[in-house]
């Protein structure tokens, strides 16, 4: 195969000139946090680094990650810097398959043993390994078996990162998180349902510039992950004012103030939606009107309903509300029953119950 | 006419409110700027910083614009969307803003230069012009006498 070229030569290719290489350079070191003075060693390591091999693996997921990566509307300069590294496996992107895709796999960790990045994205069940399988091979022993030979691994979207949806209760799969299964090896968590284009490749110039980035304690790194959406947040000054839209149609909503009681998860989401923002810096969820999901946080899913606000109590009385309608289809009495162990511990637990906080 | 007490104006009322919000950062900016102009002149030390890492906000961009005004130079650059640079009031303290293809801001800038990087042009263009200007040369070469004849 021939060696693909390097970075300079893509951004000539498509009629990028040097000083619109600076210019990215500038604002991703920016992005990075690192200071602004950095921004020549970034464009020179980024010109001039060996090309890393990368081998993707995906597991339990949805696709939407890879889709948020590499769907730019137009050719943009984290295209070229993803076809300056070396993909070498990626089961959704490649062109081959079954065998011949696993032998590409084996020969690329074979090849770069100990040098490799290890991309993974989707959570891996370890309930039965029949549940979601490449090749014939589970996805638990692909993983333990790759990940034996890289440099460090990025789980990419908050489905390797934290378990994500295949995660959510009741956990049907057993699905885990990367970080449950390798301890031994780097691990850069980059959540989001999907993760922001640029936080990955400001994650992988980090990677090919500098090394690790600094990661905070869910092992998100900081540039990105260090402050809530709610801290950045265009509607702050409304949360501030006590302004608050009470649905999506009434006056609060159509004026732009804040969406906490609809639901937001920005108080406690960290982020960088609110300043990156979406689809090439148009917009992100909160200016489109709706509340945060809170993506980019463990047990998302499962974090009390998205259209409740914070300050409504999330705890276990909604496990057990839904335990005691499955029950009391079966045996009513043990059922209500159930139902007001529920109560009970809730009640214990300082936490109003009615109705509505039954639903799931 | 209000709602919970706050008036709403025709307009585009949420900017102007914005525009008067200050994060208190914008000063201590600014006296930052003045040693690092002190050290370009005395050292030829240039600086950047990065009006990106730290919260600032729209009412610290019209404190900035109020001290340091406006200069003699401005440039649009071209090249992946816009960048706005431009000289301000005080000589050696350049604006530079980086804007995407959508015209959204991806980075912001005070460098305290003589001339800020990105302006001059880059030796691998310069390489590239050469090639190019060759070439329209080679094509306009043609027969060095009048084709007609005289």
């Amino acid at each position: 195969m021939a060696p693909k070229p390097m970075l300079p030569e893509l951004m000539q290719a498509h009629g990028i000139s040097r000083r619109g290489f600076l210019k990215y350079c500038a604002s991703l070191t920016s992005l990075m946090a690192l200071p602004p003075l950095m921004a020549p060693r970034v464009a020179h390591a980024l010109e001039t680094a060996a090309r890393p091999s990368v081998i993707w693996l995906s597991f339990q997921e949805c696709t939407g990650c890879t889709e948020s990566l590499t769907r730019s509307h137009s050719p943009t300069i984290e295209d070229l810097i993803f076809n300056a590294v070396s993909l070498d496996y990626h089961h959704t992107l490649q062109a081959a398959s079954g065998h011949a895709a696993e032998a590409a796999r084996e020969q690329a960790m074979k090849d770069h043993w100990g040098k490799y990045l290890l991309v993974v994205d989707g959570s891996i069940p370890v309930g039965n390994p029949g549940f979601s399988c490449i090749a014939g091979i589970s996805n638990l022993d692909m993983l333990k078996e790759t990940a034996a030979g890289a440099a460090a691994i990025v789980s990419v979207g908050t489905c390797a990162a934290f378990g994500g949806i295949p995660h959510a209760d009741p956990n049907p799969t057993g699905a885990v998180a990367v970080s449950e299964i390798i301890t031994d090896k780097p691990i850069i968590n980059v959540p989001g349902c999907p993760p922001i284009p640029v936080v990955m490749s400001g994650v992988l110039a980090h990677f090919l510039t500098f090394g690790i980035p600094a990661l905070d304690e869910l092992g998100r790194p900081k540039a990105f992950y260090g402050e809530t959406i709610h801290d950045r947040c265009y509607r702050r000054p409304f949360y501030d004012k006590g302004l608050f839209a009470e649905g999506f149609d009434d006056e609060g909503a159509r004026e732009g103030w804040c969406l906490y009681k609809l639901g937001c998860k920005g108080p406690t989401t960290k982020s960088v939606c609110a300043t990156v923002k979406w689809n090439n810096g148009t917009s992100f969820p909160i200016e489109a009107g709706h509340p945060c999901l809170g993506c980019t946080e463990p047990d998302f899913w499962d974090n009390g309903g998205f259209y409740k606000p914070l300050s409504v109590p999330a705890g276990d009385y909604r496990k057990y509300g839904l335990a005691a309608i499955g029950a009391g289809a079966v045996a009513g009495v043990a059922g209500a029953a159930l139902a007001r162990a529920g109560k009970a511990r809730a009640a214990a637990a300082h936490e109003n119950v009615d109705a509505h906080d039954l639903e799931k | 006419m209000s709602l919970n007490g706050v008036d709403r104006k025709p307009g585009d009322a949420r900017n102007e409110l914005f525009s008067f919000i200050s994060t208190g950062n914008a000063l201590p900016v600014l006296h930052e700027v003045a040693q690092k102009l002190a050290d370009l002149i005395e050292t030829g030390q240039t600086a950047i910083i990065d009006l990106g890492a730290f919260p600032f906000a729209a009412g610290d961009e019209r404190i900035l614009d109020e001290v340091l005004g406006t200069g003699e130079v401005q440039a649009t650059l071209n090249a992946m969307g816009q960048s706005h640079i431009q000289e301000t009031g005080i000589p050696g303290v350049w604006r530079v803003d980086h804007f995407d293809q959508t015209g959204e801001t991806q980075s912001r800038f005070l460098e305290i230069t003589t001339m800020p990087e990105i302006l001059k042009t880059q030796a691998q263009d310069a390489a590239l012009g050469l090639e190019t200007l060759l070439a329209r040369l080679a094509e306009r070469r043609g027969p060095t006498r009048n084709p007609e004849g005289d």
